[in-house]
């Protein structure tokens, strides 16, 4: 097991009253591509830099590479970033751009020469060297940036939401490009994003924070399949909540009271975040099913179709359950000869008794 | 007719309705003296009497009589002393306010800059006297303290002086140009360049300064050129040794009777300005494009 490139214990930054992080404990593991996802203001950022070194943390400690970064200024940590604006300097071209942090470290010119010319390849702008940085668009000047920060071969690369000035079609494209960049290289990646769907496309583990507090760290599937609470489960894609009661614990089985379903066993391990405390019962929209003609699911129940909204290959149904009239959301694939329900139907709402979780 | 109406409600026209009295006035107030000048010049004058034939004979005496050509340079001198100590003053003012105070702040730290326009130029002028004169402040604490024996001579009624005074009097208009220019420069460039290793003194010059160029050149323009045509400030601080063209060109309008020359000398600093002026909007323009442009 080798040691976490970057390690976090106990760490808390105020600005004057205000708690931007609080009691931040992490590693990260050498040359995993890890992301930080939350809503703004959660303190993502605010970790982001202090990672590198441009936030003074208030307690705890940082260590890189094994070191501790306390009293080390920015500009001696082996770290890199890429910002949110690229922070492209505008007065030079894009290889004097590159060259800067190599010019930096007094590096001999034939080499500077080479490595500017090996990065600029790397994130595909040959030919653009000679180009002033003014006149580049969106993506050209994010390349930029990572040719600049990646040719100084840095243990970690800090990204601050690097895809969130980009469009739609263009974002998809450079998140496959990341992706592959930080395979080629090696480098441990650290990424900002509020975009949940960002990182789980492209993160190998990926933490949630709210209000300053990590809330979950997980892969993508664990984060997606597992959430450990409410909050998580809300933030990471869609699911749906319902009353529950938990009468008893028996063994590894739980007796719960469920909103409109009654009372259900379930093993003790859907309690993802623990036993104490859960009020809730969550089941992803797609992991419901409406049955059509001879259909059979391990559970069934009679709803009422309230809202129907058809995407083409999709089709987004609003039910409400019999007895306490809760709404759910189900999400259905528009397959072969599937009929579209219409409002005010009845629908026959099938699901399985594990793919609910017991959350707080 | 129908054109004619047209037009007056275009864009073009409204525009120079709006900018028709700034017009006017410099129609009558610069154009049509400067024309004047410009006549005088290629005449000659034999002590009140105009002779209207077409010479250039004032332009060689300007630009070949070794008096005024000492002159011109002093007041280029000058005025280049003049500007480079302004930008020195002037820069750290604006980075201060630009970088070091909070932004609530900044609007009344700018106001207090304005403060020595709250007394009239020819005040600040004699404070400076008072200041730098043979029993003036310096020289009465110096002697005071026993550090000199002798008052300092060296301080007033020479060139040294006219150059302290003007640049008291400019470092205002140049720190405000700078200020704007140091406002502008993105904060996360500054963040990158220490990012990528640089230390402080090293990210100054290789991003703030060369960012903040535009601003120093607006400035150096804004004290240039007022300066090497400056009258007032050589005259009452200069001495005989600290006298500059303008002085010249007065003299040659009154005491000499020889309002041609006056008008040929006035001219050939004006192109002379023009000339330097032209290097420095060529630079600006540069500093803006960036490389590769």
């Amino acid at each position: 097991m080798t040691q976490p490139i970057i390690q976090l214990s106990g760490l808390d930054k105020y600005y004057g009253n205000f708690q931007a992080l609080s009691q931040i404990n992490l590693d990260i593991k050498t040359g995993e591509f890890f992301s930080l996802l939350g809503p703004s203001g959660c303190g993502k950022t605010t970790l982001l830099r202090a990672i590198a070194g441009f936030e003074v943390i208030s307690a705890g400690s940082l260590h890189i590479d094994g070191a501790s970064m306390e009293d080390v200024p920015a500009n001696q940590r082996p770290t890199n970033m890429v910002f949110q604006s690229y922070a492209i300097f505008p007065h030079m071209s894009v290889s004097e751009n590159v060259a800067y942090g190599l010019k930096a470290r007094r590096l001999p010119k034939a080499e500077i020469e080479k490595r500017v010319a090996e990065a600029i390849s790397m994130v595909g702008l040959d030919g653009f060297g000679d180009r002033a940085s003014h006149g580049l668009s969106g993506g050209q000047r994010q390349r930029v940036a990572l040719a600049r920060a990646l040719v100084l071969k840095p243990r970690v690369l800090l990204l601050d939401e690097p895809l969130s000035a980009l469009d739609k079609k263009l974002r998809e494209q450079m998140q496959s490009e990341l992706r592959q960049l930080q395979r080629a290289v090696g480098i441990t990646f650290v990424l900002v994003t509020h975009d949940q769907e960002e990182a789980l496309t492209m993160s190998d583990r990926i933490a949630v924070m709210f209000d300053g507090e990590i809330a979950q760290v997980a892969s993508p599937q664990e984060l997606y399949g597992k959430p450990t609470n409410r909050q998580v489960a809300n933030f990471i894609g869609q699911m749906n909540f319902l009353d529950a009661k938990v009468m008893g614990v028996d063994g590894d089985k739980v007796l719960v009271d469920v909103q409109s379903l009654g009372k259900l066993t379930l093993d003790l391990h859907q309690a993802t975040g623990g036993i104490e405390g859960c009020n809730v019962v969550g089941v992803r929209p797609e992991m419901l099913t409406i049955l059509d003609g001879s259909q059979a699911a391990e559970r069934e129940i009679e709803a009422e179709v309230c809202e129907v909204f058809y995407y083409g290959d999709m089709t987004y149904y609003e039910v409400i359950l019999p007895f306490t009239e809760a709404k759910i959301t189900i999400t259905m694939r528009n397959t072969a000869g599937r009929k579209v329900l219409g409002e005010g139907e009845t629908a026959r709402v099938g699901w399985s008794q594990s793919s609910l979780l017991l959350l707080k | 007719m129908k054109r004619v109406q047209r037009w007056l409600r275009g864009e073009g026209a409204q525009g120079l309705f709006l900018i028709s009295p700034t017009l006017v006035f410099a129609v009558l107030l610069l154009a049509i003296p400067l024309i004047m000048v410009v006549a005088l010049s290629f005449w000659t004058q034999d002590y009140l009497t105009l002779d209207r034939t077409f010479t250039t004979a004032n332009y060689q005496t300007a630009w070949t009589e070794p008096m005024y050509q000492y002159l011109m340079a002093r007041s280029l001198k000058i005025s280049m002393f003049v500007t480079a100590l302004t930008i020195f003053l002037a820069y750290p003012v604006a980075y201060f306010i630009s970088f070091r105070v909070p932004p609530k702040r900044k609007a009344m730290w700018i106001f207090l800059i304005t403060i020595p326009f709250w007394t009239s130029y020819l005040i600040r002028i004699f404070l400076w006297k008072v200041i730098l004169g043979y029993n003036g402040v310096i020289n009465g604490s110096l002697t005071g303290l026993g550090l000199i024996d002798q008052p300092l001579s060296f301080i007033l009624y020479n060139q040294n002086a006219v150059v302290l005074t003007l640049a008291h009097a400019w470092v205002p208009f140049a720190i405000l140009p700078i200020f704007v220019a140091l406002e502008k420069v993105d904060r996360s460039l500054i963040e990158a360049a220490e990012d990528l290793g640089d230390s402080k003194l090293r990210r100054f010059l290789r991003v703030t300064l060369p960012l903040s160029m535009p601003g120093v050149i607006a400035a150096t323009i804004i004290v240039f050129i007022p300066t090497i045509g400056d009258y007032v400030t050589p005259r009452l601080v200069g001495g005989p040794n600290g006298l500059m063209i303008s002085n010249m060109i007065e003299l040659q309008f009154k005491k000499a009777n020889d309002a041609p020359l006056g008008s040929a000398l006035a001219i050939s600093a004006m192109a002379i300005v023009t000339f330097v002026s032209l290097i420095f909007i060529w630079l600006n323009r540069k500093y803006i494009r960036g490389p590769g442009a």
